[in-house]
């Protein structure tokens, strides 16, 4: 087939050669032009003669080993010959053979998690004084307990829509469409679209998913603020600048039925977020993000559980500022050995409407910093530290589940974490949590393991 | 004065000049070099990583989202090499001209009949490859394809250059084909020698020069030695001798100065890619300095 080709552009040369009524001095660099291209096949050719050669010699190597099989050796701590040789002569798939029915089924990908949770104080009483929780934002049960099980199905549509849709099955196997979006793979000008059902591009920790958070679970102000993370339906624009300079802006317009919002307040069109997202190199072994986030929420009869207190109503708007900055560091940039990650965001926020038929009207605070660092390959410390200041809510609220009863929510969080390898990771996480009236310790161990093709993570 | 401010904020933003040449988004330094020598002044290059990452496993940051989206192509090594941080450059690129299937993605392995394609698929075997190893660039002889293809692709996207394209990789085949038989000569005292590896890099390499691999310091593609792992691999040496062990410049030495103290054979780091080593400067010294490199530890 290719001999045939290069035959034929040989015939083709020389018939240009042949019709060359050409002056003189335009034919003398075709000619040169020529004797390269015919130099340049040559060496094509005998490039691919030595690479017959090689493997010649290395099926020859084979046969030998083979009629003469070497003792076998310990464990499969040897490349046997005839292994090497094996690979060597593999080829290409035939592109001819038919494709079998499920060669465009999408790329399927499975985490599982489980949890071994201990604690000083009654999980199921857990309460964060000063603050309306969203949906299992809360610790796990005591004891053994499967957490989060995800498939996600994912592929292109056609040349110009990628879609993903991840199905989340909580412990007791109640499955939820966790995400299921659209996204154009294909608009000029550096725009994404985005539709569907996902997590907000606000903050730094929002989009992730849980399996690729940095510690078992969110810092306080993603718990207490944002019910762990807000995402919801809706729509997204993304644009980055053509600068070398990393600029990207965004916004959403979501239908509000996520905590803080809730109940598709406004007519289904209840929240609106716009973020900046930033970031370069400092050098080869360093790098960096920077964020900043706006999100308005507006609830109508959101109904939250307290579990001293019982349900809770909220009607109104929640405002939130996120302001996120990360460091990324390995030496050289290899993050093989040793690398160290380090985030903080600090989160502005205001909540107005009527809690339970009264007047609120106040500002909350939050932050956390918190560092994780591959001291050897798959061995990884990290340490966090988090903090919370509910607003005051005057004497109406006072004693609801709003009053912080004089409680600045703190913890402090330890990891320790072994990967047995990229996909598969076993982390012991300890928590001096000071959220509640009374302290609680808590020990959690978790596992995580993803398998099928899994896409690459985000920064 | 006022000018002047402004401009030296779009300069301090990297505002991209409309280009008067073809932008080429490299993953490796050796496709980057690759790239020059076949589109010379018409392309500007930019490398993702650097001879001392892993590139299996780079973060996708932000400053290569930028550079991604100002790319008119990606000339990456392909074959799932890249599979850990590529994906989502291209995605958070929304850069269409790279997109996978654009005539701007750019693969070098398509254009290689690829070695080590692993009989079965299953991440029991380690960091394996679905459609063969992809550290195809340990072979100069690949240069010829993957250049040849390069310099198809560029002239398919920019064809107002086409012509030059095509006749400055006929001028590197050129070239490249007096090096290969220098290297050939150089190297014919390789020929047979037994090596040991310590990542499952090379094969073409071995290919190249006919280096015995006898073993790997790694029990699966990815996985780290244990010391038992590595008892095992001094005791098999012991039978089988080898000349030296051979790792890449990214590469963590520690297994390999473990075995190369206890079977008193040189560990020998090679380039890998250029920057690797401080001789490996650009395309032909990366393939020289791994000759000396290798000829030296042969005489020791």
């Amino acid at each position: 087939m290719n001999r045939a080709i290069a035959t034929l552009r040989v015939c083709g040369i020389a018939a240009a050669l042949g019709s060359a009524a050409l002056p003189a001095h335009a034919a003398e660099p075709d000619v040169a032009a020529i004797r390269q291209e015919i130099a340049a096949m040559r060496a094509d050719y005998e490039t691919r003669i030595a690479t017959l050669e090689a493997r010649v010699a290395a099926a020859e190597a084979a046969a030998a080993a083979t009629s003469a099989p070497s003792p076998a050796e310990p464990g499969q701590a040897v490349d046997e010959p005839v292994e090497l040789a094996e690979d060597t002569l593999d080829e290409p798939p035939a592109t001819s053979a038919p494709a079998p029915a499920n060669a465009l089924n999408p790329g399927t990908s499975v985490v599982l998690n489980g949890n071994y949770f201990a604690s000083s104080r009654d999980p199921s009483m857990a309460r964060m004084p000063g603050f309306a929780l969203g949906d299992e934002t809360g610790p796990p049960s005591r004891g053994f307990s499967l957490a989060e099980s995800e498939v996600t199905l994912a592929a292109n549509v056609d040349p110009s829509l990628y879609a993903s849709l991840t199905v989340a099955f909580d412990g007791q196997g109640e499955a939820g469409v966790e995400e299921a979006y659209i996204q154009t793979t294909a608009l000029p000008g550096g725009l994404t679209l985005k539709g569907g059902r996902f997590f907000s591009g606000v903050g730094y920790l929002n989009e992730r998913h849980g399996h690729n958070w940095s510690f078992i679970d969110m810092p306080l102000p993603y718990r207490a603020m944002l019910g762990n993370q807000y995402g919801d339906d809706g729509v997204q624009v993304r644009w980055l600048s053509p600068t070398a300079l990393f600029l990207e802006f965004g916004g959403e317009w979501f239908r509000g039925d996520s905590f803080p919002a809730g109940n598709g307040a406004d007519r289904g069109a209840g929240v609106q977020t716009a973020f900046v997202h930033t970031g370069g190199d400092i050098d080869d072994s360093s790098s960096w993000l920077a964020a900043a986030s706006y999100i308005h929420t507006r609830a109508d009869a959101r109904e939250t559980q307290d579990p001293l207190l019982g349900t809770d109503l909220f009607s109104g708007d929640s405002d939130l500022t996120i302001l996120s900055a990360v460091y990324k560091w390995a030496p050289g940039g290899n993050s093989v050995q040793r690398n160290l990650m380090l985030s903080g965001e600090y989160f502005l926020g205001t909540e107005s409407g009527l809690f339970n038929g009264l007047a609120l009207d106040r500002d909350n605070t939050g932050w956390y910093v918190q560092g994780v660092y591959q001291f050897r390959p798959r061995w990884s410390v990290g340490l966090r530290y988090a903090a919370l200041d509910a607003g005051e809510v005057g004497p109406l609220l006072a004693g609801s589940t709003l009053d912080d009863l004089g409680v600045g929510a703190r913890a402090a969080t330890a990891l320790l974490e072994y990967d047995s390898s990229e996909f598969g990771r076993f982390r012991l996480q300890y928590t001096r949590d000071e959220s509640d009236l009374r302290a609680n310790d808590a020990l959690l161990f978790q596992y995580t393991v993803t398998y099928g093709p899994h896409g690459a993570h985000r920064y | 004065m006022i000018r002047a401010i402004v401009l030296a904020a779009l300069l301090a933003l990297g505002v991209s000049t409309p280009s008067w040449a073809l932008s080429v988004f490299a993953c490796e330094p050796e496709w980057a070099a690759l790239a020059s020598e076949i589109g010379g002044p018409k392309v500007t290059t930019y490398t993702a990583t650097t001879a001392l990452q892993d590139p299996h496993q780079i973060q996708a940051r932000p400053s290569l989202i930028a550079r991604a989206r100002a790319a008119d192509i990606a000339v990456c090594t392909g074959s799932e090499l890249e599979t850990g941080w590529l994906p989502q450059i291209l995605i958070q690129s929304a850069n269409k001209k790279i997109a996978p299937g654009a005539p701007g993605n750019f693969e070098a392995t398509r254009f290689v009949a690829l070695l080590e394609r692993p009989a079965r698929l299953d991440r029991a075997e380690g960091d394996i490859h679905a459609g063969g190893n992809p550290h195809i660039q340990s072979d100069p002889r690949v240069m010829i394809p993957v250049g040849k293809a390069m310099a198809e692709r560029f002239a398919q996207i920019d064809p107002a250059n086409a012509a030059l394209y095509r006749s400055r990789y006929a001028a590197f085949a050129v070239k490249w084909q007096a090096a290969l038989v220098r290297w050939q000569a150089r190297a014919a005292p390789l020929r047979g020698q037994p090596i040991a590896v310590q990542h499952k890099t090379w094969i073409y390499l071995e290919t190249w020069l006919g280096l015995k691999r006898v073993v790997a310091l790694e029990p699966k593609p990815g996985v780290p030695a244990s010391s038992g792992y590595l008892a095992q691999v001094l005791g098999l040496l012991q039978k089988t001798p080898v000349k030296m062990v051979i790792r890449s410049a990214y590469e963590d030495g520690r297994s390999s100065t473990f075995v190369s103290e206890r079977a008193h054979i040189p560990a020998v780091v090679l380039p890998y890619t250029i920057g690797g080593t401080p001789g490996a400067k650009d395309l032909y010294s990366l393939y020289d300095d791994t000759l000396t490199r290798l000829l030296e530890a042969l005489t020791k």
